[in-house]
């Protein structure tokens, strides 16, 4: 079982805690109207599969409740890092 | 027949005998034998059959590594275990142990025929043979196969034992103590660190058990740590599994050895985090490959050893070794200092160490070398061998009862594995060895690949005269499988060890190729002419020995299986023999049937109630959600589909709720009961999913907005008070509201106080009567439910379950999301449009709503079905053809989702999606059931008051 850093509780607590919540850093259209199809399409549907680091969100649903972002390593399965929503990508 | 017991030597308590049975026969053995130690003792050499021939088999290993020995021991009903290691089973007073996989007897097994039959077997037999046609699987092959290749039996009665579970965390977590492990938790004990020393074993020692000159170090090192309060020592405790950020599982056996089961846990789990793990676990001796190797009697020599100077038992009277690695001589030498006769060394090197020669030479052991053994003589057990030079000349005889195999030695990297480390070749060792870790671990001792064992050779297959095909010279003893399975697989064309391990099964049995893995590697790797690491090294997974189901499942069986929601009204529902059904996590009353009514006749009874006096219905269930905040009301606006913010506070509106891609994922009716105060429901399933989908949208997409999102679901117990005499039974019970209808119409909402209760009293409907949602504290829920059925009682005031409330809801076409809509269905298939706000700008999943998949024509659409005979009620989930004449297999247009009789209309009523169901009001479609197909009509959802006159009173 994986350890989690919750950057909001600042501490690395047991990933029953957390719920995985996809990609990270796609963020919803702010006139989603003026988008077409197959701008909305990738929106919507289109996801990276990286070997590799992959920017993704958590929610420490069983805690504080904050949504966050990580850097995963898809190979090892290892947290590079975890920041708060908001900031830039790392 | 030939094991017997040393007279002197050993582990074992010679003064406290141990009876017990094996297959209904009565043995004795010592307090500290294992099962196969004292059997042996005993002259037992035939301790199974195997898996696929059904061949007699004996003891190979001493361990957890042994593939043969596969034992059941039963401990009364419930308390069978089958597939035990008679090398790991503990023996106690009065234990019932039995062999496995054969039938009548172990000694004549009818299953045998197989192994005459073995030209038919090959590889891959199981996927080339029982192919075709698809029922004979089912019905033919897989049961005899089962009957006939099998583990032990599955025991059929409940198992009484409770099983217990633990967290632990340390600084040290050491994993086998043999004297790698030892020495390394001596290390750390002197520092002020936590630490955990685990062993599977009975004792600690490990490899130190069998060599009686490392005793005294033993003992002296087993003091320091008992007097190292800062080290916890588990003995007879398996770590199985290497998780993530050294999380190990691990579990303790704490029963099965005893002769009286005490009270307490039969087994514990231990999950630890450590900070650092060391593993000690240890090499196991690999088997040689060759005619016979499989027979009774032919063992690995660090077992042979094991038995001798652990236990005391001698493996033969007269016994040979055969070796590739020097341990398997200073292991004969070790035998023969405890007395057994040794017949002959044959090594199939030329050439070993002139002090290995000089000492049996000196033991007057008679030495072969370049030579390799070429066939065991014996079905049962070993009566002799056959040698020859490693050129196939000179074969000849040697009579012995045991042959011991030393093929060198396989560092145990399972756990190592476990935590993704990856593993380096090591062509001297023939061996893969731990290289470089992804966790705070390191590995000491033969687990790491430093050994003081010797030097050795790596072969294959033994160098035979003999016609490589007809050959039964075994690579993997449990699953059956022989070198020239795998060279067939090779042949057929699989390349990766992963798939040759699928088609041949290497490596696949119970002890996950302990003894096989690498055996198979090198075959196939000669096979291919290609170096070892360019095939692979098949994936060790958790577990590293086979565990129970209890351990792992713990405290969470039957009513701990998994938490059961019950509201404040449950018990009264209980009270009144309510039938239950689970809704989510949640118990609910499905009907409360009277003496003498099944639930056709309950439902039948309590519909009528509704809709002609008044019923009474326990909806705390209801997920809700209080919504606070200056932007509540805009918050709103973004994820529902209909317009907030002029929704005036007092009254209530119902929510349709969509993810971004345009599909339904919730609704419920909510309340606005202040400018910056709402009170949202939730279908009862949905609360948990669509706190978190706003949480989301909150935090992240709009974290400007100024509102609170609180779970408030189990604050209140919901009282549905519903049909005509609803507002009289309500009357004498509120205070401070003034309950007419121009006062209090039809969707509104008002605070004040029932029985002296403060209450959220909703005027709503999901029955399509004059109804109110009575919210009061939780705790008092039971309380005003009996207040309120007292106050009804002269209306005949009718409790109803959530089968009424089905009916009722479809009878008004109030769709139910998860069931008429299945995460596929927009509002607009689900007739919903009016809900959706035209001139909303956007809103979460607005412009899902104009894909061209979504606005395509032929979406299934839900749509009222009735059936042209009114007493059929169709099945739920029925599919749906045009045309019922067309050949099959048919072209489905729709299913059935919800279909109930109606006792108001006297007639089945259904709901389904049916394929552009809106465009074919009135036309027929076929519901083809056995036996019958079905005629039904599509039509409005709504079947019942569709001019709502009813809820306008
Ligand atoms: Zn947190």
């Amino acid at each position: 079982m994986i350890l989690i850093h919750c950057p909001y509780c600042d501490e690395k607590r047991a990933e029953l805690e957390f719920a995985y919540a996809g990609q990270a850093h796609i963020a919803r259209p702010l006139d989603p109207s003026a988008l077409s199809d197959e701008e909305w399409e990738t929106y919507l549907f289109i996801r990276n599969n990286p070997r590799g680091r992959h920017h993704e969100r958590w929610r420490h649903i069983h805690g504080c409740g904050r949504f966050f972002n990580a850097v995963r390593d898809t190979v090892t399965d290892k947290f590079e890092t975890t920041y708060k929503a908001g900031e830039p990508r790392k | 027949m030939t094991g017997y017991r040393l007279p002197t030597g050993g582990r074992i308590n010679r003064a406290a005998q141990v009876t017990f049975s094996f297959d209904g026969s009565s043995f004795v053995g010592f307090e500290g034998d294992t099962l196969a130690s004292a059997l042996l003792a005993s002259g037992v050499q035939l301790f199974g059959r195997s898996f696929k021939y059904h061949r007699p088999r004996g003891l190979v290993g001493s361990g957890s590594e042994e593939p043969n020995a596969l034992i059941s021991v039963s401990r009364g009903p419930g308390r069978f275990t089958p597939n035990l290691r008679a090398t790991n089973v503990d023996l106690y007073q009065g234990m019932e142990a039995t062999s496995q996989n054969r039938w009548p007897s172990l000694k004549f097994d009818f299953g045998a025929i197989n192994d005459r039959l073995g030209m038919f077997f090959p590889a891959g037999f199981y996927n080339k043979t029982f192919m075709w046609p698809r029922s004979f699987w089912e019905k033919l092959y897989e049961p005899a196969i089962r009957r006939m290749a099998g583990l032990g039996q599955a025991p059929t009665e409940v198992d009484p034992d409770h099983y217990a579970a633990t967290y632990a965390h340390c600084d040290v977590l050491i994993i086998g103590a043999g004297p790698a492990g030892i020495d390394a938790a001596l290390e750390a004990a002197a520092t002020n660190k936590r630490i955990i020393l685990i062993d599977e074993q009975d004792e600690l020692g490990g490899g130190a058990l069998s060599d009686p000159a490392l005793w005294p170090w033993l003992d002296r090192s087993l003091k320091a740590l008992a007097a190292s309060p800062n080290v916890t020592v588990l003995t007879r405790t398996t770590a199985f599994g290497y998780f993530h950020d050294n999380f190990i599982g691990a579990v303790e056996r704490l029963t099965d050895h005893l002769a009286s089961m005490p009270d307490g846990p039969r087994e514990k789990l231990w999950r630890i985090r450590a900070t650092e793990v060391i593993l000690a676990q240890g090499a196991i001796e690999r088997p040689l490959v060759f005619d016979g190797n499989d027979t009774p009697g032919v063992m690995l020599a660090s077992a042979a050893k094991v038995f001798a100077l652990r236990y005391g038992v001698a493996v033969g009277q007269s016994v040979a070794l055969m070796a590739s690695h020097d341990s398997g001589w200073n292991d004969a030498f070790a035998l023969a200092g405890a007395g057994v006769g040794i017949a002959a060394i044959i090594d199939v090197r030329d050439i070993v160490d002139e002090a290995l020669l000089a000492k049996a030479n000196a033991l007057g052991i008679e030495v072969r070398l370049g030579h390799s053994v070429i066939g065991v003589r014996g079905r049962l057990g070993v009566k002799g061998i056959t040698v020859a030079r490693n050129d196939g000349t000179a074969a000849s005889d040697i009579t012995c009862d045991a042959l011991l195999m030393a093929g060198g030695w396989t560092p145990t990297v399972h756990l190592w594995s476990h935590s993704k480390g990856s593993l380096a070749w090591r062509e001297d060792l023939g061996a893969f060895v731990p290289d470089v870790p992804n966790e705070n671990v390191r590995c000491v001792g033969a687990c790491a690949g430093t050994w003081n064992f010797g030097a050795g050779v790596v072969v294959d297959v033994l160098p035979t005269p003999k016609d490589p095909a007809r050959l039964k010279a075994f690579v993997d003893f449990q699953n059956d499988v022989t070198a020239k399975d795998i060279k067939l697989a090779v042949r057929e064309g699989f390349r990766s060890i992963e798939h040759i391990k699928r088609y041949t099964t290497n490596g696949m049995a119970t002890d996950q190729g302990k003894t096989s893995n690498l055996n198979g590697l090198q075959i196939a790797s000669t096979a291919l002419n290609k170096p070892v690491t360019d095939i692979g090294l098949t994936t060790f997974r958790p577990p590293y020995t086979p565990q129970t189901f209890g351990a792992l499942a713990g405290h969470a069986k039957g009513a701990l299986f998994q938490p059961t929601r019950k509201t404040n009204i449950d018990s009264w529902a209980e009270e009144q023999g309510a039938v239950f059904e689970l809704v989510a996590q949640w118990r609910r009353a499905r009907y409360f049937p009277k003496a003498g009514e099944d639930m056709l006749a309950a439902v039948n009874r309590e519909c009528r109630m509704v809709r002609s006096s008044v019923g009474i219905f326990d909806a705390s269930t209801l997920g809700k959600i209080e919504v606070v905040g200056p932007d509540a009301a805009e918050f709103l606006n973004r994820m529902y589909t209909n317009p907030w913010k002029a929704l005036e506070p007092g009254r209530c509106r119902y929510g349709l709720l969509l993810k971004e891609d345009g599909f339904i994922t919730d609704d419920g009716v909510s309340a606005r009961l202040a400018p910056d105060r709402f009170h949202l429901t939730t279908t009862t399933g949905g609360a948990a999913r669509v706190l978190n989908l706003m949480e989301d949208y909150l935090q992240t997409e709009w974290p400007d907005l100024n509102l609170w999102l609180t779970s408030t679901s189990e604050h209140y117990a919901v009282i549905a008070l519903q049909g005509p005499n609803a507002r009289k039974v309500l009357e004498p019970l509120v205070e401070g509201i003034d309950l007419s209808a121009e006062a209090f119409p039809h969707m509104a909402i008002r605070e004040g106080t029932i029985c002296g209760i403060p209450t959220r009293l909703f005027r709503v409907s999901f029955t399509g009567e004059l109804g109110y949602e009575i919210n009061v504290p939780s705790a008092y829920g039971r309380t005003l439910w009996e207040r309120i059925m007292a106050e009804g009682a002269r209306y005949d005031i009718t409790p109803y379950g959530t089968e009424t409330m089905h009916v009722l809801r479809a009878e008004k076409g109030f769709i139910i999301v998860g069931q008429d809509t299945d995460g596929t269905v927009t509002p607009f298939d689900a007739g919903l449009d009016w809900a959706v706000g035209k001139k909303k700008a956007d809103f979460v999943g607005k412009r899902s709503l104009a894909r061209p998949d979504i606005v395509a024509p032929g979406r299934k659409q839900l749509v009222g079905l009735l059936t042209d005979d009114p007493s059929i009620v169709l099945e739920e989930g029925a599919q749906i053809v045009a045309d019922p004449n067309q050949p099959v297999p048919m072209k489905m247009i729709g299913h059935v989702t919800s279909s109930y009789w109606s006792e108001t209309l006297g007639r089945s009523i259904a709901m389904a999606l049916v394929e552009g169901g809106h465009s074919k009001m009135g036309q027929d479609i076929f519901v083809p059931m056995p036996g019958k197909t079905h005629v039904a009509k599509v039509s409005s959802m709504v079947f019942y008051d569709a001019e709502g006159a009813r809820l306008n009173v």
